[in-house]
Order: C-alpha cells, then sequence, then structure tokens
C-alpha cells in the first residue's frame, strides 16, 4: 500500500545556502502553502524523516555531515535537491572550498533548479520524489522477498 | 462477563478512536492557524507509513521497553474500561511512562537523555494530582472501583469542581500539549529534535503512536468519572476539554521545566488539596 506517499516527514538541511532557499522552503510550510495538507511535515530528525531536502552546495566541511545525517535516514528515502548551488554549486562552483552539488557526494533524486526556488517548484519537487519514494519502496519489498526465499 | 467485554472492546476500538481524536487535533489546529490541515485519517496514515520503513535499530533493549510501553499501557487502559480499581489503573499507568523513559535511556543518545529526564520530570509534575483525582473521587463515592464511580449517583463535579480543574491542567501535561511539551511535541521539531523519541524509527516508533492514541482515550475517560452521573453532559464535557486542551496548545508557548512542576504541584496543592480539605470537613464529615 501506498502510504508512504501519504506521509512523507521531511528534514530540512541547509548545506550552505545563503538562505534564499531556506525561506522558501520554509515558506512551504505557511499557511498560504500549507504542505502539511499532503501529510508533510517538517522533522528535526534524520530517523524520522522520508525526504531529505538540501539547500545550497557542498563545501568541504559539511561533506561529512551531509553523508553522515543522508545515513541515518531509514530506507526507502528520497533526496530533493532545492536550488542552483544544491543542483551544481552555482555561482560558487569554482570556489576554492566546494565540493560542487549534492550529488558529489550522496545520490540525488529530484533536483529543483531555481535561485532562489519559488515554493511551487519546491512543492512540485518533492511530489516528483514521492513518486520515486514509492518505486524505492517496491524495490525494497522485492529484494526483501528474494532474500526471504 | 461485561468487564471483560468492555475490556476487549477498548482494546480493538481505543487505537481507531485515539488516531481519530489525533486527527480531529490536527485538524483544528490547522485551521485555527489559518491552514487547510491534514485529511482527518492522517495519523492513520503516518503510522501505517512507519510500519513500512525500515526498522533502525542501534540499541536492541530499546524495542523491548517500548513494547512492554505499548502493552502496559493497553493493559492498564483495559483495566480502567472494565471497571477496576482506579489505583491499580494508576500505577499501571505510571510503570507504562517509566517504560519509555527507560527506553529512551536505553538509546545512547545526549538528545533522548534529555528528553527522557525532561519526561522523567513532567511525570513528577502531574503524578500528585492524579493520585489526588482518585482520593477525590473516592471521598465522594465511597469507592476506588472505575464501575463503581462511573454508574455512581452522586455529581462528582459539584463535589470536586477544585479537583476538576486540577485534572485538566495536568492532562494539558500528560497529552503533551504546549505549554508543558518539554520532552516531546508534534510542534517544533528542530528543538531536541522531538526529544524522548529521537532514537526511536520506522515500526517502534509507530508503537509509540499507538500507545499514546491508547493513553488518550484513558485520559478522557477519566473526565467521564466526573460526570458518571449524566453520560449526555459527560461525552459534552470531554469533547469540550479536549477543544480547550487544543485552544490552550495553539495560544501557549513552551515554558520551562521549573513552569511545569510549579503548575503540577501548585495545582495539586492549591485546587486539589483544598478541594479535598472542604468536601472532608463539609461532606464525609457530616
Amino acid at each position: 500500500m501506498a502510504y508512504l506517499k501519504k506521509s512523507p516527514w521531511l528534514l530540512h538541511y541547509d548545506a550552505s545556502s545563503c538562505n534564499g532557499c531556506d525561506i522558501e522552503v520554509l515558506a512551504c510550510l505557511t499557511p498560504l502553502y500549507d504542505v502539511e495538507r499532503f501529510g508533510i511535515i517538517n522533522t528535526g530528525n534524520p530517523k524520522h524523516a522520508d525526504v531529505f531536502v538540501i539547500t545550497g552546495g557542498i563545501n568541504e566541511i559539511n561533506r561529512e555531515v551531509v553523508k553522515n545525517t543522508y545515513e541515518q535516514i531509514p530506507d526507502p528515502k528520497v533526496v530533493v535537491a532545492v536550488g542552483i548551488c544544491a543542483c551544481s554549486g552555482g555561482v560558487f562552483r569554482e570556489c576554492y572550498n566546494m565540493a560542487g552539488g549534492v550529488d558529489q557526494v550522496i545520490p540525488v533524486d529530484v533536483y529543483v533548479p531555481g535561485c532562489a526556488a519559488r515554493p511551487e517548484s519546491i512543492i512540485d519537487g518533492i511530489v516528483k520524489a514521492l513518486g520515486i519514494l514509492e518505486e524505492k519502496r517496491t524495490a525494497m519489498k522485492e529484494t526483501e522477498r528474494q532474500h526471504g526465499n | 462477563m461485561t468487564s471483560i467485554i468492555t475490556a476487549i472492546v477498548f482494546l480493538i476500538l481505543a487505537p481507531l478512536l485515539g488516531g481519530l481524536i489525533a486527527g480531529i487535533d490536527r485538524k483544528v489546529t490547522a485551521r485555527m492557524q489559518g491552514r487547510v490541515g491534514p485529511p482527518v485519517l492522517q495519523p492513520f496514515y503516518d503510522v501505517a507509513k512507519l510500519f513500512e520503513k525500515e526498522d533502525v535499530t542501534v540499541t536492541p533493549s530499546q524495542n523491548l521497553y517500548i513494547l512492554a510501553y505499548l502493552v502496559f499501557m493497553a493493559v492498564s487502559g483495559a483495566y480502567f474500561f472494565a471497571g477496576g480499581d482506579f489505583l491499580l489503573v494508576i500505577f499501571a499507568f505510571t510503570l507504562a511512562h517509566i517504560f519509555i523513559v527507560l527506553g529512551a535511556y536505553a538509546a545512547y543518545s545526549p538528545y533522548s537523555y534529555i528528553g527522557a529526564e525532561r519526561e522523567l520530570i513532567t511525570l513528577m509534575a502531574y503524578e500528585p494530582m492524579v493520585i489526588l483525582t482518585a482520593v477525590g473521587l473516592y471521598m465522594v463515592t465511597g469507592s476506588f472501583y472505575i464501575s463503581d464511580i462511573a454508574t455512581s449517583t452522586v455529581p462528582a463535579i459539584l463535589y470536586l469542581p477544585g479537583v476538576f480543574l486540577g485534572f485538566l491542567t495536568i492532562l494539558t501535561i500528560k497529552l503533551r500539549k504546549s505549554p508543558f511539551d518539554i520532552s516531546t511535541s508534534h510542534h517544533a521539531h528542530q528543538e531536541l529534535v522531538k526529544g524522548l523519541t529521537t532514537e526511536f524509527a520506522g515500526p517502534v516508533l509507530g508503537k509509540i503512536e499507538i500507545a499514546h492514541w491508547y493513553e488518550t482515550v484513558v485520559l478522557l475517560g477519566m473526565i467521564y468519572l466526573f460526570f458518571g452521573f449524566n453520560p449526555v453532559l459527560a461525552v459534552v464535557v470531554i469533547a469540550l476539554a479536549y477543544l480547550l486542551e487544543i485552544f490552550i496548545d495553539n495560544t501557549f508557548s513552551r515554558m520551562k521545566w521549573q513552569w511545569t512542576m510549579k503548575s503540577g504541584w501548585g495545582v495539586a496543592a492549591i485546587l486539589g488539596f483544598l478541594n479535598l480539605v472542604i468536601v472532608y470537613y463539609y461532606y464525609v464529615g457530616v
């Protein structure tokens, strides 16, 4: 059953964002957009999360932090890179301390471009991620079944 | 015989009712904040999802403690609805809470440690008032048995208005509502990353949610005892009391633990104890 799609809890991590994308992510939670009507809750805890939303590019300092946080999220999980910096590093791409986009460290499922990404496109990206989440769950069930037999 | 049936009915229906109450709670909260809010069945989706997730456990013993929490919560609730001894219900209820605290301590994480300590503080804060509630109902109805208290024709609320107000105050603590949601809460997740439940994920977290649904039903059942003489009135008061709790949840910010202690013991000492003294001299004493 597809309960995962009905109750995605998301973890928002600010890698090295300028706060532009962050406030847009938080804007999704305000009464105007109200993503809680889709069952989306912003948790602060990777162990409770299903969707990992990252804003900002990865630098050398938070590389390990992002990796560690990602590994603490129980399967099935999806990663959404919000903003152009998270997608590719953006204008900071060539900086000496930047590793680049989020996909340099962990696998990214959905890219939401924009500077800053608009709340509508963030919601769109997360809804797209829910489809991938469901696929991952089916794949996980399948491997579990094969190992069981 | 009927007591066994009501106990079984409780075990089956309480999670459904508790989840529905939680869903209505979230919907009403959203409407109070000018939002549309999630579907009423959202808590069920959440728990169903948690059971679909991978089970990540660092310390296996924590899962045993959570299972004990769920079992003791269900058993004490079943005993309550079977019409058993109120004092035993309270003790089993407290024991269930001790198990979740032990679970949080077993998890070896600074966040869940602080959450567990805060839970112990809230436990300490509300426990005197719960005991005074039992004592007050005994003084008025002459029995510690739920079956006798609930079917008593004495209008307990008229003799125990202070105890009832005190019970409403600690209900805010027990339902984990603002301003007393220091150990875990559905709002402000960034703070202490949900405290007590930090280290629990997937199916284990789902069990905690189900236990909380049982707990809600039992707590609302305790309100019924004050209005046992008129069941219709009792149901109306339960609904109003829960709405009041949601309203308080939305209008207060979180307070420090010192304030929880002062409120819990303050209402127990002033409203609860004073009420019992008056009942003792003017009702039992005659």
